[in-house]
């Protein structure tokens, strides 16, 4: 009976220790070099690795922006061939959209969700690291174009049928696009899956819903979003793929295929996931602004049911991207009208957020510059996002600059602006050093002058007439100065994210030593020493407010009598008890990257090969159990 | 010893709601998957609604009484899903194997259903995924399914054979049966449905009579043989070797599989009212 009651999961497997089963391959258990890392299911270390993915496809992104702005230096300018100018821009797009913010966003929710809620790790420690490896298996397929003949992915980030068929792009490029989404895509709903489960399920105790921090109920929502919309572009580059390879006729408008539903599908999923790039950020101002205002957030519940219901409305949207289709008045004015709806809630929070500075003794470090900077330059962005909620102003607007403008206000001065702030504030509690001060602030001007040098001119740009995506353009259309501007921009703006990242590396190496919590910060990351140890809690702690830190902070010896009668009662137990190491993820990860490979240059034999040995992969790791091991602090 | 008095099916005290992870993530899957099927879905009505000219009329091509016959069985293996999960949660084990193996037995059933009508619509009635936008969009909608109930089977299958891991495993021995297991659960389903087929391929040529059956035994006879074989192997594989490693502790494993499975019987349901009978509601083509 006794034995029943416990759970394998809590008694590390159902082998005595020392047996451990073997399984092709043995548990790894080292803790530093290069297996430790391939083999991590330490959610800290995936967080950590999916932000140096990411930061590394950030700078990519960035240098193919600077590309694409020396040759719209000068008009007619010849620097790059028109072809190149089309790779260029879908790669651009896609890096900086699946390749950089996605996934900083995850390596953010990786680092923190546990550690706000007062878990251990995450509910599925190695389905996290498979997505961490499925995510790198999908930006290689989507990057190795630059190295082969067919050349980079050039029908635009979001591929308008029927430019990815046969007919336009015969060779491999669309297919290495396709699969390098989908693969990505799957890693997205995985993670999502199991961070939905993390946050509902691994709260610390008096850890109620209404009491999480507002960043770990926007990466629940954002979670939500990413379940419910990938599915539908995963469905519509399936279409594509079959168009392709089976000859289907999806999108085949001679066989009635109707180009048209692409643009449908592709935008169920398109405007929810904008929110899946702005919800987090607006969740990392939400711990930022509180803290460095000294103050708690103003109108939590309300913020909580403002991003919720951005959430849901953004489901409701996606056809305002498409105004110009002609999709009658009546679907035009309902659209437009959900799209006006949905500012109401965004700028609820907005004034949540003024109302949180109102009044607090404000301190204007590197992260609060970069939290005003994102709460200044999104509302800009979401100004132009009005305007073209308005479906005649729209269809003056449409694929012109001013788009360019808007959601560059958006993506950059909303979501990158907030994981600026977001990098500068954790940055010590991860590698337990302060990033400099002055170079921070140096970083910060240079790129918010850059930035809006880059992409104000953009809005007249647009308002006079110069189409997206354009190779060159005349000398005789009036739109030279302020390309050159944006273009000097564009090079400061690089400056400026150079100098950000040369700070945080000499940050990592040199940087004052920070103590746990060197903000005076109100969550529960900041009650752990920095960096965390790899349980992150010594005793799992008991929630009793909002800001739960704060609380403790106050009341010390109550917090200090229950920590430590959460550890003798753990220590009863045999100690903390911690995940094993697991080679699974990473081989089930490689193969579906090799199967993605030869399912792209139609070697179908070899693809489902490699789908086998996927499929095995994934039955040995369920075979291997979770394991695990006992520490004591 | 019974375990079924000392555990709580429907709570887990270490999760902060009570819910299993395990289940809490496939709740979270499937409203995933319902998104994918959605999506599949629309797609096959948009073109439904505005067909090509030259589109094929469904009802010219369906088999009603065949698909009827194999949703009716979908939706039986749905219950010997049910009682195996029962099973395993009072910690009876072999009724837990008895009713996967039907659950199996039915989706493989369905699954031949699919092969048959497939093979129907391309060979006699000339709709491939090609040369119609109704092919394209009914095949990959209806494959779709069929891909989801064949990873069923085959994850059934799966748990069928962690059933059989002795309770003292500390190599790779039992991993080497499982393997065997296995393989010999693929040739005896895949020989078991080419004889099938072949019979019902050949009934429906000829009729059944003396030289049909002659004919059928003399190009069908060692499939038929074989898939025998290989169930009485399949006997002989599943006998107990002394104590295993699964008991009710594994009930959440076995139902979150249910979840699953149940999950894409009703998506069934979903696919049959809105592909097939919606068709016969409206005989005369789409209403605009």
């Amino acid at each position: 009976m006794a034995d029943a009651l416990v759970k394998p999961e809590f008694i590390g497997g159902g082998y005595p220790p020392g047996a451990k089963p073997f399984l092709f391959f043995r548990r790894p258990t080292a803790r530093t070099g290069l297996t430790a890392w391939l083999t991590t299911v330490d959610h800290k270390k995936i967080g950590l690795m999916y932000g140096m993915f990411a930061l590394s496809f950030f700078l990519l992104g960035g240098i193919e922006a600077l590309v694409i702005r020396t040759q719209l230096i000068v008009p007619n300018n010849h620097l790059i061939s028109a072809h190149f100018y089309s790779e260029l821009f879908t790669m651009h797009g896609t890096t900086m959209i699946f390749l950089a913010v996605m996934p900083l966003n995850s390596a953010f929710f990786n680092l923190l969700v546990p550690l706000q809620i007062g878990a251990r790790d995450v509910a599925f420690p190695r389905l996290n690291a498979f997505s961490l490896w499925v995510f790198v298996a999908g930006a290689v397929i989507l990057n190795v174009g630059w190295f082969i003949k067919a050349g980079a992915p050039a029908a635009g980030w979001f591929g308008y049928a029927p430019l990815t068929s046969r007919t336009f792009t015969p060779d491999i490029s669309a297919d290495l696009w396709t699969v390098g989404l989908q693969v990505l895509g799957l890693s997205s709903i995985v993670g999502s899956l199991n961070f939905i489960t993390t946050i509902i399920n691994l709260r610390a105790p008096g850890m109620t819903m209404m009491r999480l921090p507002v960043f770990t109920w926007m990466a629940l929502i954002t979670s939500f979003l990413l379940i419910l919309a990938l599915p539908s572009i995963a469905i519509a580059l399936i279409e594509v793929i079959f168009d392709r390879h089976f000859g289907t006729n999806f999108f085949e408008v001679s066989n009635g295929g109707q180009p048209i539903l692409w643009q449908h599908l592709f935008w169920i999923f398109g405007h929810p996931e904008v929110y899946i790039l702005i919800l987090p950020a607006m969740g990392y101002i939400s711990e930022i602004l509180p803290t460095f205002s000294g103050k708690p957030l103003f109108g939590y519940p309300i913020i909580v049911f403002s991003g919720a219901l951005i959430g849901f409305i953004g489901f409701g949207v996606w056809s305002h991207h498409m105004f110009t289709t002609g999709m009658g008045t009546v679907a035009t004015s309902a659209f437009a009208l959900a799209t006006m709806a949905i500012a109401v809630p965004t700028g609820v929070k907005i004034f949540n957020w003024i109302g949180t500075l109102w009044g607090g003794q404000l301190r204007l470090r590197t992260p609060m510059m970069f939290a005003l900077g994102f709460l200044w330059l999104f509302m800009m962005g979401g100004f132009s996002g009005i305007m073209h909620s308005a479906a005649p102003a729209d269809s003056q607007q449409h694929n012109s600059y001013f788009v360019v403008a808007h959601f560059h206000y958006v993506l950059i001065g909303g979501a990158t602006f907030g994981l600026f702030a977001a990098m500068h504030y954790w940055f010590p509690k991860f590698f337990g050093r302060l990033v400099d001060e002055f170079w921070g602030k140096v970083s910060f001007w240079t790129i918010f002058v850059g930035f809006n040098a880059t992409f104000f001119p953009m809005h007249f740009l647009g308002l006079n007439g110069m189409p997206r995506r354009t190779w060159t353009y005349d000398s005789n259309m009036g739109w030279n100065s302020a390309n050159f501007i944006a273009t000097m921009g564009a090079y400061l703006l690089g400056v400026g994210v150079l100098i950000y990242v040369l700070t945080l590396i000499w940050s990592y190496c040199k940087g004052r030593i920070a103590g746990p919590d060197p903000w005076d910060a109100r969550t529960l990351e900041w009650s752990i020493p920095s960096p965390p140890p790899v349980y992150n809690f010594a005793a799992i702690p008991t929630v009793h407010a909002r800001d739960a830190w704060w609380h403790e902070k106050h009341h010390p010896e109550e917090t200090a009598r229950e920590h430590t009668a959460h550890i003798h009662e753990e220590s009863e137990h045999g100690g903390i008890h911690m995940p094993d190491q697991s080679w699974y993820p990473l081989i089930s990860a490689g193969s579906l990257l090799v199967a993605g490979l030869f399912f792209a240059v139609s070697n179908y034999p070899a693809a489902i090969g490699a789908v086998v040995v996927m499929i095995a992969a994934i039955y040995l790791w369920s075979l291997e159990g979770p394991g695990g091991y006992y520490v004591r602090p | 010893m019974n375990l079924a008095a000392t555990i709580d099916h429907h709570g887990d005290p270490s999760t902060a709601t009570g819910i299993p992870n395990k289940k809490l993530l496939f709740w979270a899957f499937l409203a995933s998957d319902c998104m994918f099927f959605g999506t599949l879905i629309s797609t096959h009505l948009v073109y439904r609604l505005h067909p090509p000219p030259g589109n094929p009329v469904p009802t010219q091509i369906f088999n009603i009484e065949l698909t009827s016959f194999s949703t009716f069985i979908l939706l039986m293996s749905s219950l010997m899903m049910a009682l195996a999960v029962n099973a395993i949660q009072r910690g009876n084990v072999r009724s837990m194997r008895s009713s996967l193996l039907v659950t199996i037995t039915f989706g493989l059933i369905f699954l031949g259903c699919q092969v048959f009508e497939f093979n129907d619509f391309v060979f006699e009635k000339h709709v491939t995924i090609t040369n119609s936008i109704f092919g394209s969009t009914f095949f990959t909608l209806t494959g779709t399914h069929g891909t989801h109930v064949a990873v069923g089977v085959l994850w059934l299958t799966l748990m069928y054979i962690r059933s059989f891991k002795p309770a003292s495993a500390t190599g790779g021995g039992w991993v080497g049966r499982a393997v065997v297991h296995l393989l010999f659960f693929a040739v005896a389903a895949v020989l078991a449905m080419y004889a099938t087929l072949g019979f019902v391929h050949a009934a429906l040529a000829s009729g059944v009579n003396g030289t049909m059956v002659a004919a059928y035994l003399s190009r069908y006879g060692p499939a038929a043989a074989g898939a025998f074989l290989a169930v009485w192997v399949l006997r002989l594989l599943g006998a107990e070797h002394g104590p295993v490693d699964f008991s009710a502790r594994n009930a959440d494993d076995v139902e979150s599989m249910g979840l699953y499975w149940h999950f894409v019987d009703i998506v069934w349901i979903v696919i049959f009212t809105a592909v097939y009978l919606l068709e016969y509601v409206f005989p005369a083509g789409p209403v605009r």
